[in-house]
């Protein structure tokens, strides 16, 4: 039995220790909201915060994870109100097709957490995230206007 | 004018209900083409295929018989009903349009019916178009060629709305016992100024609902108070929380999950496969042998993944086990050799104009073959049970994609029931119209097969690494140029030889002012699958071209804006795009170090005019620092979203230049992940700005245009800033300090 804390909710999976995060997130837990690109760490659409830092969650064991704070898209926001990377997410249109963003938004709350008022440089050095639909340059305005919110 | 049509004010059961306005048209009955068009053109412009709905709680729902892959077509298409309706844009909601005849997308029919379009390659398959039923063709539901704002918006949308306020002004006029000319109509309000009545549009629903639907006249572009304004998408709030269903995210009682594997090499058959490794893992439920695939069922994902993994299939790889690009590409140069040419077109005599010419021009381009990699892998959920087959997935066409499924599980189309689920990118991957190869869909073939083989409702998830190495690729293709350049430094004669032609028809065509022109092509030549990629044709057509173009006007001596500018004398709107565009980047300045190369290209009916500038990396490969764009895609509707579509479709194309290479060895595909198929990521994306021209030409579309010219773009630049002459992409395979290649791709 792995034990998760998952959006601050204590839940016990019965899986195998090398099962990635990812897969106990989808497919165990039905939280879908946490995507699947690339298995590899090469895409970041499964990203999650795990005790706060941007972590892939294709590639590394939900065993791995036992007892630390994971969370997800679903977990961002406080009751009704959107965390404002969301908000800033909406208000500067950044989705295409949506299916990158999740990750992208978990990304971008990790950097705002390690650096309030990110440059142009540290959004390049910190979104590795691959968009699919090239909405780059929404989701940089989007950042920008987290961190001025 | 012969046969008349019956105009059928349909409702679908279970939309309508007591005091339900629903406005929405289906043509019926005709059977072949040479009947509808003689209706369609003799009939006016009536033929609205999509459907308004409004609820006596005053509210608007819109069905749209498209998919959204993210173009934004879902708020861009209510917007234009709304707009001919005068609804208050806050009531307005969408929702996809069912699968069903009854939302089949009659406006793109008519597009093409009118003459307005001739029908893509890519739906029209092999199959002779002119011969088929139109009722075949009506079965659409087609989100590509970037015809949804174009077709279903303006012949569609706009009509069913301005049919609506027709009846509700109707209503309240027979209300109050008044006459209609003195009703307004204003945000989704009804009013009567003298008597100071007024009404909710949902109040005259029921009334409303009673009338015959109109032919109602459109509004006069300087009425619009939505289209042309910009409106945040009503899609996206369910995109920032993880709500947003994509066809991944299935989850139904019982379900189960499976992972595939296909055969290595395009049209291989499965041999033989001992299943007892994986049936005796845990969570296994069975294992499904197909033709050309082995599918494992488990109860999650990564079970049915490490099962799979514990297989060792034997695959006969059929003709195409020796297949490499360079033994597709030699077969490409040798039918160029060859010279069996079909004509794309011809205007003049292209050979004997550069013959006469001083000075002749030549050179040849290739291209590899390029993966769409959506962002969400392929995937489908089915369950089979009491005689129907039902199935979940992302589809570019839902109608297209329930034939498909009828014909993959061999029932009649009433049996399928398909649910269409948001898309995670589609790109062309993810239509399945009737003519397509029915294979495309395989994913889909794979889950009826589980569920089949399962009872149980079955979602199949494909890896990227199956969805990398098994798609329908942007051909791979092989261009030779020629052309006549007279002393003054025009263009004489302009022939163009290149391999396999698929979609759209204006493709290869030249904007320029040359009089003797001839494009023509060999076919046969490509054997991997074929799908059609963000901008078709264009994607490679269009480097071809304006490379050519760059390189006249080098051999001319001639600035390269100027060079075109000065054979576009006949074509005001392209040499606008041109020369906003250039202002904008300031063209004939550079920063140190930076260099400028241009491009245009008018695809679906939109033109756009791009300058990339480049520099060189550490690394000695290309980077694009900015870039910018003026389009013309006649009238906007959503001017935030086509901006958005202009620099993601840049982006697309981008990433296709400087990266995008599959190749083939040994018929397999190489590149299974994007470590090996990299992409432009945040770091690399250009500062892009954008400018819109509505020169009030025909709605053009937004989609797929800005793909087209980036390519030739940043090849240009890259020769203003180094002087190497960019002929085979993509970039990275150039050491642009030493000026050879780094690697062999
Ligand atoms: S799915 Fe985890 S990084 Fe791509
Ligand atoms: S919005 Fe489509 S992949 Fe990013």
């Amino acid at each position: 039995m792995t034990q998760l804390i998952v959006n601050g909710v204590a839940r016990e999976l019965d899986v195998e220790d090398d099962m990635p995060l990812l897969w106990a997130l989808r497919d165990v837990l039905n939280l879908t909201g946490t995507k699947y690109g690339c298995g590899v760490a090469a895409c970041g659409a499964c990203t999650v915060l795990i005790d706060g830092q941007a972590t892939r969650s294709c590639s590394i064991p939900a065993s791995a994870c036992a007892g630390q704070q994971i969370t997800t898209i679903e977990g961002l926001r406080t009751g009704d109100t959107l965390h404002k990377v969301q908000q800033a997410w909406i208000a500067a249109q950044a989705p295409q097709c949506g299916y990158c963003q999740s990750g992208q938004i978990m990304a971008a709350v990790a950097l705002l957490n390690e650096t309030p008022s990110p440059t142009d440089d540290d959004i390049d050095t910190a979104m590795t995230n691959i968009c699919r639909c090239g909405s780059y340059e929404e989701i940089r305005a989007a950042i920008h206007l987290a961190a001025a919110a | 004018m012969g046969f008349q049509p019956s105009r059928r004010f349909a409702i679908l059961s279970g939309l309508a209900a007591a005091g339900t306005l629903a406005v929405g048209y289906a043509l019926t009955p005709f059977s072949t083409l040479g009947r509808a068009r003689q209706i369609a053109a003799g009939d006016g412009d009536f033929m609205p295929a999509a459907w308004l709905r409004l609820t006596p709680d005053n509210k608007v729902t819109v069905f749209v018989p498209h998919g959204d892959m993210g173009q934004g077509t879902h708020t861009a298409l209510a917007m234009m009903a709304a707009d001919e309706m005068d609804a208050d844009w806050t009531l307005v909601a969408t929702e996809q349009a069912p699968a069903d005849m009854a939302f089949a997308n009659g406006a793109f029919a008519k597009g093409y019916l009118l003459g307005d379009m001739s029908i893509p390659q890519w739906l029209n398959g092999t199959t002779e178009f002119f011969g088929r039923k139109i009722a075949e063709f009506m079965n659409i539901q087609v989100t590509g060629g970037s015809t949804a704002i174009r077709l279903t918006g303006a012949l569609g949308m706009r009509k069913a709305g301005a049919a609506a306020r027709a009846m509700l002004v109707r209503a309240a006029a027979e209300g109050w016992g008044v006459p209609e000319s003195e009703i307004a109509a204003k945000a989704s309000v009804l009013t009567h100024a003298a008597s100071k009545r007024s009404a909710t549009y949902g109040e005259m629903a029921g009334r409303a609902a009673g009338y015959d639907t109109p032919d109602a006249p459109l509004k006069a572009k300087a009425d619009y108070t939505i289209s042309g304004t910009p409106r945040q998408r009503l899609d996206i709030p369910a995109k920032v929380d993880g709500t947003a269903q994509y066809g991944i995210d299935v989850r139904l009682p019982g379900m189960l999950f499976a992972a595939a594997l296909c055969s290595p090499v395009a049209g291989g058959r499965l041999k033989s496969v001992d299943e007892a490794p994986a049936r005796a893992m845990r969570g296994v439920s069975t294992v499904v042998k197909m033709d050309d695939a082995v599918v494992v069922v488990a109860d999650n994902t990564w079970r049915a993944r490490v099962a799979l993994e514990a297989l060792k299939p034997e695959w006969d790889d059929g003709a195409n086990g020796s297949l490499s690009s360079d033994s597709i590409h030699a077969g490409m140069n040798a039918a160029l050799d060859k010279g069996s040419f079909s004509t794309d077109f011809s205007e003049g005599d292209a050979e004997a104009a550069i013959k006469g010419a001083p000075r002749v021009v030549e050179a040849s381009y290739k291209v590899p073959f390029l993966a769409h990699a959506t962002m969400e892998p392929m995937n489908a959920a089915a369950w089979v049970h009491d005689g129907k087959v039902e199935v979940w997935s992302g589809i570019q066409d839902g109608l297209g994609g329930r034939a498909a499924t009828a014909s993959l599980a061999d029932v009649p189309m009433d049996a399928v029931v398909m649910h269409q689920l948001q898309m995670g990118g589609g790109f062309g991957r993810r239509a399945f119209s009737p003519v397509l190869p029915s294979m495309k869909a395989r994913h889909i073939a794979q889950a009826i097969a589980a569920s089949k083989a399962t009872g149980k409702p079955v979602l199949v998830t494909w890896s990227r690494e199956q969805d990398m190495t098994q798609d329908y690729y942007r051909e791979a293709s092989v261009a030779r140029m020629k052309a006549g350049l007279t002393a003054d430094g025009r263009i004489a004669g302009w022939l163009h030889s290149f391999t396999e032609r698929h979609d759209p028809p204006e493709a290869t065509r030249i904007d320029y002012d040359v009089a003797d022109r001839t494009a023509r092509y060999v076919s046969d030549t490509n054997p991997m699958p074929w799908g059609p990629w963000r901008s078709v044709d264009h994607t490679h057509q269009a480097f071809y071209i304006e490379s050519f173009i760059d390189e006249l006007a080098h051999a001319a001596g001639q600035d390269p804006l100027a060079f075109r500018l000065a054979h576009l004398a006949n074509a005001p709107r392209h040499k606008a795009a041109l020369e906003r565009v250039a202002q904008m980047a300031g063209w004939g300045t550079n920063e140190p170090g930076r260099a400028k190369g241009i491009a245009m290209r008018e695809a679906f009916g939109t033109i756009v005019a791009q300058i990339a500038e480049a520099t060189i990396g550490d690394d000695g490969r290309a980077r694009i620092t900015r870039m910018w764009t003026a389009a013309d895609p006649g009238e906007v509707v959503n001017p935030a979203t086509f901006k958005a579509q202009m620099t993601g479709g840049a982006i697309y194309g981008l990433t296709a230049a400087l990266y995008g290479s599959i190749t083939v060895e040994k018929g397999r595909v190489v590149e299974e992940n994007f470590p090996d198929y990299e992409m432009v990521r945040m770091a690399d994306a250009p500062r892009h700005e954008v400018a819109i021209i509505e020169s009030g030409a025909k709605i053009g579309g937004a989609g797929e245009p800005g793909t087209a010219p980036v390519a030739a773009a940043v090849a240009n630049a890259v020769f203003a800033l180094t002087g190497q002459r960019i002929r085979e992409l993509p970039l990275r395979q150039f050491d642009l300090k030493s000026g050879g290649k780094i690697a062999r791709l």
